[in-house]
């Protein structure tokens, strides 16, 4: 609970800024709508109206909450939860192509760690491509997957997913080839003492050494593959999930469209994060390790 | 004459570094019978853990020969001759106290209904009944180190390494610890190494003491006890055990003249 005031404090302070930021970014429209039909705008005037536009350079909070509550909960109370113009469904087919994205890019990023640490060819070879492939703008290289995965007949949450465990599995990578080599020479020795294989090396010390990391790692890796997805998303010119609403936003001026797919996508990130932090605390407790 | 257990002659370990080689073990000669309680002694860098490493089959000698149970030291420790003790006790914290002992017997594929009695077994060994569902952390540095000398009981092996297990404990704990230790060798009867760098501990534990030097790690003095078998600790101001801890000084000095 003595979380609370903090985070209420910076919620306030960001809130404030930002109605404070839509007054002089809404002001010329404003003052161009005034002059054209010929009325001049009191202060009070002026300052309701940037926050009340239909298509601001940048919505008040109000606007964007509103619009959020539109598209989902007021759509989820009329039954049309799953509509087309519902972010609920939009939400989802990003949620869904996040979730196989991270499935596929963790899967890679372990094993990718496992050979790195057991295998000496792997650890001189693939931590350099691991980094090179994150150093290319995942927005270049989006479209080229795209429409090479078009040209062999596969589309629809596929490509998505692979951009999104593109850039999912390198911080899994980095996180598990730490903890997996976490063990000390002792602990090591041990097992060598116990003349232990190299596989229950594996699955008895470095796995279990390597969980606290590897939960760091998820962290990281399940934000990365949203962002992956919504990259995905946008130069497809797709018609569903969260990127294509912030792309149609862009394309038809709606800035509070815009903006609550954007506060769509953060909620739907924090909540993941959450997710896994949760399922962290379980299992690390379990293993006698509090985080 | 009783068959050694453990048998150097003449062993050499090099170890190659940047600085040029690093002679760890220079020549050295040692047997060790059964059920004797061998002390390790000297300053750092003398080759004491280095010895116990090369016994354990962890460091391979670079010349002379070793043999453990009659067995080369990759042998004896396939046929699970010995237990190693670290100075930390190393113990897994995912594991609870029990799952730590019973870790070497999951290895080496002991059967499954065999572990439970086995770790009720050296957990009394160790007077660590009612602690088998703690973790480590729930427990004090001594209890930890005694959980590790468990998990080194476990299995059947004849021969116990310690390398400096009571090393980072207070020097009561050190005490108590060292009284239970004998006692639990004088049940079990398992041959010990035990490396140390305190004189009182290593004329108290020993029946022998092997003291050595640096530069290159060597020894420099075999001592075989005259204290008797039982010991209590009131026996360290009897006149008998200060004249040994004055041999193993001395030879401690006499090593270290050497050097400079």
């Amino acid at each position: 609970m003595r979380a609370v005031l903090p985070i209420l404090t910076v919620v306030t302070a960001i809130v404030l800024l930002w109605y404070a930021a839509a007054i002089p970014m809404n002001a010329k429209w404003a003052r161009e709508q005034a002059a054209r039909n010929d009325v001049t705008l009191s202060l009070t005037e002026l300052v309701a109206d940037t926050w009340s536009q239909d298509r601001p350079r940048l919505p008040a909070p109000h606007q964007v909450v509103a619009e959020l509550w539109k598209s989902t909960g007021e759509m989820a109370l009329k039954g049309r939860a799953f509509s087309k113009r519902s972010l609920i469904t939009h939400a989802w087919y990003t949620l869904s192509a996040t979730l196989l994205g991270f499935v596929i890019g963790t899967t890679a990023g372990v094993l990718l760690a496992v050979g790195i640490v057991y295998n000496r060819a792997m650890d001189m070879a693939v931590m350099p491509w691991a980094i090179a492939s994150q150093t290319i703008p995942i927005l270049a290289i989006a479209p080229m997957i795209i429409v090479v995965l078009n040209s062999i007949g596969i589309s629809g949450i596929i490509p998505k997913a692979i951009i999104s465990a593109y850039l999912s599995f390198f911080p899994v990578v980095v996180g598990m080839v730490k903890g997996l080599r976490a063990p000390g020479r002792d602990q090591l020795d041990l097992l060598s003492t116990y003349s232990a294989t190299g596989a229950s090396t594996f699955w008895k010390l470095r796995l279990p050494a390597s969980m606290p990391y590897f939960f760091t790692a998820l962290k990281i890796s399940i934000a990365a593959a949203l962002v992956g997805t919504i990259v995905g998303e946008l130069p497809t010119g797709a018609i569903r999930g969260l990127g294509a609403r912030m792309l149609s936003g862009s394309y038809y001026g709606q800035t509070i469209q815009i903006w609550s797919a954007l506060f769509a996508a953060a909620i739907l990130a924090a909540a993941l994060v959450a997710i896994i932090g949760l399922i962290e605390r379980g299992t690390l407790k379990r293993m006698g390790m509090e985080p | 004459m009783k068959k050694p257990v453990i048998a150097a002659r003449g062993l050499d370990l090099t170890f190659e570094t940047r600085d040029g080689p690093v002679h760890a073990l220079k020549g050295v000669d040692l047997e060790v019978c059964k059920g004797e309680f061998v002390s390790f002694i000297g300053p750092s860098g003398c080759g004491k853990t280095t010895f116990l490493r090369v016994v354990a089959a962890l460091e391979h000698p670079t010349g002379g020969t070793i043999s453990v149970n009659g067995m080369s030291p990759d042998e004896a420790r396939r046929s699970r001759a010995y237990g190693y003790v670290f100075q930390h006790a190393g113990l897994y914290p995912w594991r609870t106290i029990a799952g730590n002992i019973r870790l070497p017997l999951e290895i080496m594929g002991y059967p499954r209904p065999e572990h439970d009695k086995r770790v009720q077994e050296v957990m009394k060994l160790v007077d660590l009944e009612g602690f088998g569902q703690k973790f480590p952390w729930q427990l004090s540095g001594g209890m930890q180190q005694r959980a590790s000398i468990a998990r080194a009981l476990a299995f059947d092996a004849d021969i116990l390494l310690m390398d400096e297990p009571f090393g980072a404990l207070d020097e009561i704990v050190r005490d108590h610890l060292n009284e239970q230790l004998l006692a639990l060798w004088a049940r079990t009867e398992k041959t010990i190494g035990f490396v140390t760098h305190s004189i009182p501990e290593a004329v108290y534990l020993s029946t022998k003491i092997v003291v050595m030097s640096p530069r290159p790690g060597r020894i420099t003095d075999v001592i075989e006890s005259t204290l008797p078998k039982e010991r209590p600790l009131e026996i360290r101001d009897t006149p008998e055990f200060l004249a040994i801890a004055h041999r193993v000084r001395e030879g401690l000095r006499a090593g270290h003249a050497y050097d400079e």
